[in-house]
């Protein structure tokens, strides 16, 4: 790198042009709609807890892509092994904290199973991964739909009240359990925000601790692999072990990240809400500044910031604007899918094409 | 794939089976169906053509694409809008019966050629990830599609809220507009009702067809080359006899086969002529290049062909065609969900395409045929399936999407790793 005067071009390449461009709109946004007369606090307490919430759930699409197997389009694998680990410490009957750390650890140990398997799938699938991830995770939330329908739990807070199966939204307010990270140490700035002190402290650990493993042996195995797999292959790295270590982390983030989603939600939502999941986190993170085959732990933290903040203060300022329109319905579509499209113009130029 | 192994019947069948695992599966699962479920066959057949006259055209949309080496074109969506877009207009201005569906294929093709000429320069932007770009693309263009008609109609140009295509407050489109009976000045039937036969008649008529065809290829084969593909023939020959019989039999004894519905003529020779379309574009200097481009870019280039030209005018076609077929499915259906419709249009037909054994590299007007049948049998049965094993048509529904997902994913994965292995990727 030679040194150089920080010119505007050099900052938009540093910075990344789709963020900036986000950022601006976000900022946009927020001015309008302090001139519309809403509480620009609320919006921004909304986005804190937003991000909190999706957090993890982006971090988990980091892993994945250093390891070169494009963002983890199959992250609802992760989310219904979270999902699991939630229904079975409900049947458990654990409730509050204990109903966390169970769901966690059950969540986790389903991951590194699910994760593994995934693993080896995408090690057999080189060079399609990202369509051949997306329908794996479908199939997988089709999958869970019948074990949800079948699964033979009895907990009254979680079954129909008539008929198998279980519910489509779990409340886990019954269980304590709702807003439990929220409220940890939370507190209020002013009437309108408040700060979700222990989620926001739980999303930081878990970035730092993404962080120091990729500074780890293993987790620079993982970066080189993804970087260049002649270079790996010649330093003598198992290529295929670390692509597989670093889709079992992904999966594991991302059980991880519905636990702490669903508290913050207040609900667990089964059957087909985990879906479309995926796109959401692959569009936040590109939005933060990652490529496919690129990203750092400050793409995850801007990105879930940036787009959670603009899908959530776009809404009230847009239904303010255009009343009875669904506006911010559309533009997020449009954002999450425009920026993904995007990213994928960007692969084969990186890259060597094919 | 060795010749030595391939020498025993028993070997051979395997062989079969391994190659063509999708289809295989998926016909065990119409087997058992019948086997388990007490369902009538005339209620199916009737059930199975008729999702076949309305999914047909979609389904044979995918072929030409995946020549080209794009693989499967998820966006097809993208074309499917253009029809809609097409149809929400002739409503609008309250045209119907067969002109008017002709009106509305004539008005969204400029569009289609539009859209498939976008997708098709995005295409060639994301060379090697084709088909995680088309979905992706569908689902972009879902939102340009509702900023059209939930924010533009209303908005931007404005409408008189008591039309009935426009939402009560005036700004939108309804979500679900009907679209009347083609009798009535509607849509519904329009193409399908122009001139119907007798589901027998139909049948006997398409037989004696492919019998007349295959006779017609054995006697000239015969004249020129030797046996190859002579037992294909004669199994062909002998299938379409015997539907004959069948039919002639179930006319006379009058069964429950008589109460299949009618065929729509129109809709099916729409049908047969797009594969005989397809057919024969790909005889055509156009088709060669198609093929060339599909097998290495890189020789096409320097063999002197316009590389992304071709794969443009693929996507283009392919989009075309997807909306045409998305306006036949339409007016069959009668009814516009106007934000639902297109949605799932591309996954089902590339679904459907990959059950009758087509890849991402290869496919045939055959294998979309096959398909459509497995698929669209596999469609009908799973309610009813899960209904009599399991007491709850529920699980069927699941099931079934299921089946969908996981057959796009499990026969991409097998191709590619077959592929994969055979190519010994080791890194």
């Amino acid at each position: 790198m030679e040194e150089k005067k920080l010119t505007v071009n050099g900052l938009v390449r540093r910075i990344g042009l789709p963020t900036i461009i986000i950022g601006l709109f976000f900022a946009f946004v927020l001015v309008s709609a302090g001139f519309l007369g809403l509480s620009v606090p609320t919006l921004l307490s909304d986005t804190v807890r937003r991000a909190g919430m999706n957090g993890i759930l982006v971090l988990a699409m980091l892993p994945s892509i250093q390891s070169g197997t494009g963002p983890n389009f199959a992250l609802p694998i992760g989310v219904e092994c979270g999902l699991f680990g939630i229904v079975c410490a409900i049947e458990m009957g654990c409730t509050g904290w204990g109903w966390f750390g169970v769901s966690i650890l059950l969540g986790i140990a389903f991951a590194i199973a699910a994760g593994y398997l995934y693993g080896i799938l995408l090690n057999a699938v080189k060079g399609s991964e990202m369509t051949i991830a997306t329908y794996t995770g479908f199939s997988i939330v089709a999958f869970m739909c019948l074990i949800w329908l079948t699964v033979p739990f009895t907990s009254p807070h979680m079954g129909w009240f008539i008929g198998n199966g279980l519910r489509e939204t779990i409340q886990l307010d019954s269980l304590n359990a709702a807003m439990l990270l929220n409220n940890l140490w939370g507190f209020n700035i002013g009437p309108d925000f408040f700060f979700p002190t222990g989620m926001i402290l739980f999303f930081l650990l878990f970035c730092g601790i993404v962080w120091l493993f990729f500074r780890s042996k293993h987790g620079i195995a993982i970066s080189a692999v993804g970087a260049s797999n002649a270079f790996a292959n010649a330093s003598g790295l198992n290529i295929n072990r670390s692509r597989i270590l670093a889709n079992v982390l992904s999966t594991i983030l991302g059980a991880i990240g519905i636990v702490v989603y669903s508290q913050s939600y207040g609900y667990a939502q089964l059957y087909n809400a985990p879906l479309t999941m995926a796109f959401a986190a692959v569009a936040a993170i590109l939005i933060g500044g990652a490529t496919a085959s690129r990203a750092k732990v400050s793409h995850v933290i801007i990105g879930v910031f940036l787009f959670q903040g603009l899908l959530t203060s776009a809404m009230p300022v847009a239904n303010r604007v255009f009343a009875g329109t669904d506006l911010s319905e559309i533009m997020r579509m449009m954002i999450q899918n425009g920026i993904i499209l995007y990213a994928l113009t960007q692969v084969s130029k990186g890259g060597k094409s094919a | 794939m060795s010749e030595l192994q391939r020498n025993t019947p028993a070997s051979r069948v395997a062989g079969w089976v391994t190659d063509n695992l999708v289809t295989v599966i998926f016909l065990a699962f119409t087997l058992i169906g019948f086997a388990v479920s007490n369902m009538s066959f005339s209620w199916f057949l009737g059930e199975l053509t008729g999702r076949i006259y309305r999914n047909g055209f979609l389904v044979l949309s995918l072929i030409i694409p995946v020549i080209a080496g794009l693989g499967l074109n998820f966006g097809i969506v993208v074309g499917a809008m253009a029809g809609q877009i097409a149809i929400v207009f002739i409503r609008y201005y309250n045209i119907g019966g067969t002109g008017g569906i002709l009106l509305a294929a004539l008005l969204a093709t400029p569009l289609a050629i539009l859209f498939g000429w976008a997708t098709g320069k995005l295409y060639n932007k994301t060379r090697g990830q084709e088909m995680i770009a088309s979905l992706i693309v569908g689902y972009f263009a879902n939102g340009l599609y509702q900023f059209l008609f939930l924010f533009a109609v209303g908005v931007i140009v404005k409408v008189p809220s008591d039309h009935p295509l426009i939402k009560p407050d005036g700004i939108g489109v309804r979500s679900t507009v009907d679209l009347g009976m083609a009798k009535d000045g509607g849509l519904k039937y329009s193409l399908d009702y122009i001139w119907r036969v007798d589901f027998l008649t139909g049948v006997i008529v398409i037989a004696a067809a492919i019998l007349a065809l295959q006779l017609f290829r054995l006697l000239r084969k015969n004249a020129r080359e030797k046996a190859a593909g002579k037992g294909v023939a004669i199994l062909n020959i002998v299938l379409s006899a015997a539907v004959i019989a069948v039919a002639v039999y179930s006319r006379i004894a009058r069964n429950s086969l008589t109460t299949v519905a009618k065929v729509p003529v129109v809709t099916v020779l729409l049908i047969a002529g797009l594969c005989v379309f397809i057919e024969l574009i790909l005889r055509t200097k156009l088709g060669q290049d198609f093929k060339a481009v599909g097998q290495s870019q890189h020789i096409s280039e320097v063999s002197g062909i316009n590389v992304d030209r071709t794969r443009i005018i693929a996507v283009i076609i392919s989009t075309v065609l997807a909306a045409w077929g998305q306006v036949i499915f339409i007016q069959n259906v009668g009814t516009l969900n106007t934000y639902n419709a297109h949605t799932q249009v591309g996954m089902f037909a590339v679904a459907s395409i990959l059950v009758g054994g087509a890849s991402t590299s290869k496919a045939t007007v055959k294998q979309a045929l096959v398909g459509m049948v497995l698929f669209n049998a596999m469609f009908i049965m799973s309610p009813e399936v899960g209904q009599a094993v399991f007491g709850q048509p529920l699980l069927g529904e699941y099931f079934r999407t299921f089946m969908v997902y996981g057959v796009i994913g499990f026969a991409l994965g097998l191709y590619v790793w077959k592929s994969n292995r055979r190519n010994k990727l080791t890194i």
